[in-house]
């Protein structure tokens, strides 16, 4: 028991590194927040563009989208970051993390969003267009209200699996959360540093995951 | 323009590093062959758990479920390999990618299987009772095959996942097939082994994609 609680829970240890693991979730938080934002509105920006129904734009929007959720994001990861450099595109670290998680979580959204879009009722369409708007006006002001309403419980959950991968960037020393433990696991020859770092995970995501389960209970069910 | 191809395709290069890209591929499919049940299995229990009349067992499953959900499965995987041996449990990068995977893959699937065992009315399993049928029966013979049914399209986009979910045990120098392409790249300082990796995940995962995009119009209309 002494073993565990030293390894694992080692107080001085735990000390000596809680400020780090604080600044890797200080850049956890800002890239999640970025990501989440900038992909869920490319995303949702690429299902309106389908949903005009020009052909070979569609047809662009569904192989990104196919792509980008096909691939594992650490390959992507590993491309940006090392096959770049070499035609002259040098980015940091955060910088690919954040581009990649961005165009990953935008294909996701896409589809999703999508799947709102083409399962809203052809009467709402015909409605808004017999008022006088305009295709555009019909799109942003009834349908997609209406549809982005309907597909809020796995957004979130894609948004959450998406927030997650952030830890991946260690991979490519990114300062975050996980980057910051294993750099003072290391350090220290303790494993304390990486239970801090899975306590610092599960504060930050574990309001989002029985927020999530809330929102599956309350749009689902009968009537939506 | 030269300068990308030579960098992203250069083909001499792809075909050095084919062997053992392929090779990892074998490692790749490996592990989903091993983790993909196992997490099947792990998501069963803990759906039922998360659905019993027991008090205890329903909050522990849902417990165990939205904490491994919370839990990034490279934090997992990495307090597993690099942290248990200061405990002195020292695993096997393969020993540790399966344990981590099933804890994460069991929460995922067993949060699928329950809606899918929601899904089912009531009446289905009452009937199969009062033909005689036990518990288990029931849930073997007729909730079950309708639950999974349900839940198709989602159960193989989480297989999907843990598919591209096994590039992280690269992290842990476990040769599948992106550690492998990341050897050659690190060798050669071309980025091409690592477009050879993308492409075979593209052929690889692509037609499941379309396929599970199909199934779910399908339960749509």
């Amino acid at each position: 028991m002494d073993v565990f609680l030293d390894t694992f829970l080692n107080p001085a240890v735990l000390a000596k590194y809680a400020p780090a693991i604080l600044e890797g979730a200080v850049v956890t938080v800002i890239l999640s927040v970025l990501i989440v934002l900038s992909g869920i509105a490319l995303g949702t920006a690429l299902a309106c563009l389908r949903a005009y129904r020009v052909r070979p734009v569609s047809a662009l929007i569904v192989v990104y989208a196919d792509i980008l959720r096909a691939l594992p994001p650490l390959v992507l990861i590993l491309l940006f970051f090392f096959g770049l450099p070499n035609v002259g595109v040098t980015l940091s670290a955060s910088l690919v993390l954040y581009v990649v998680l961005t165009l990953v979580l935008a294909a996701f959204a896409e589809e999703i969003v999508w799947a709102g879009i083409t399962a809203t009722p052809k009467g709402q369409w015909e409605a808004a267009r017999s008022t006088g708007l305009g295709f555009t006006q019909a799109l942003g002001h009834v349908v997609l209200p209406q549809a982005v309403r309907m597909v809020i419980p796995p957004l979130t959950n894609r948004a959450i699996a998406i927030t997650k991968m952030t830890a991946l960037g260690m991979v490519i020393g990114v300062p975050d959360i996980l980057g910051q433990a294993t750099t003072a696991q290391s350090f220290s020859a303790n494993a304390s540093p990486l239970t801090l770092a899975a306590a610092a995970y599960l504060v930050l995501f574990l309001p989002f995951v029985i927020a999530s389960r809330w929102l599956e209970a309350r749009f689902s069910g009968p009537g939506g | 323009m030269d300068a990308i191809l030579a960098q992203f395709f250069n083909l001499e290069i792809m075909a050095k590093a084919l062997p053992l890209v392929l090779k990892g591929l074998g490692v790749t499919l490996l592990i989903c062959a091993v983790v993909i049940p196992l997490g099947l299995a792990g998501g069963l229990l803990a759906a039922l758990g998360s659905v019993s009349r027991n008090r205890a067992l329903r909050w522990a499953s849902i417990g165990f479920v939205d904490f491994f959900r919370a839990l990034p499965p490279l934090v997992l995987l990495i307090f597993i390999y690099a942290g248990l041996p200061f405990a002195g449990l020292r695993l096997s990068p393969f020993a540790a990618v399966t344990i981590a995977f099933f804890l994460n893959n069991s929460a995922y699937f067993a949060e699928i299987l329950r809606a899918g065992l929601l899904s089912v009315p009531r009446g289905q399993g009452e009937a199969a009772r009062s033909t005689g049928m036990s518990a288990t029966q029931t849930l073997a013979w007729v909730t079950l095959p309708q639950a999974v049914r349900n839940v198709l399209p989602d159960l193989l986009s989480n297989a999907v996942e843990i598919v591209k979910l096994t590039s992280l045990a690269s992290v842990v120098s476990l040769g599948e097939m992106l550690h492998a392409a990341g050897l050659v790249r690190s060798i050669t300082y071309n980025a091409s082994p690592l477009m050879l990796a993308a492409g075979l995940y593209l052929v690889l995962l692509w037609p499941l994609i379309r396929v599970i995009g199909r199934f779910e119009r399908r339960i749509a209309s």
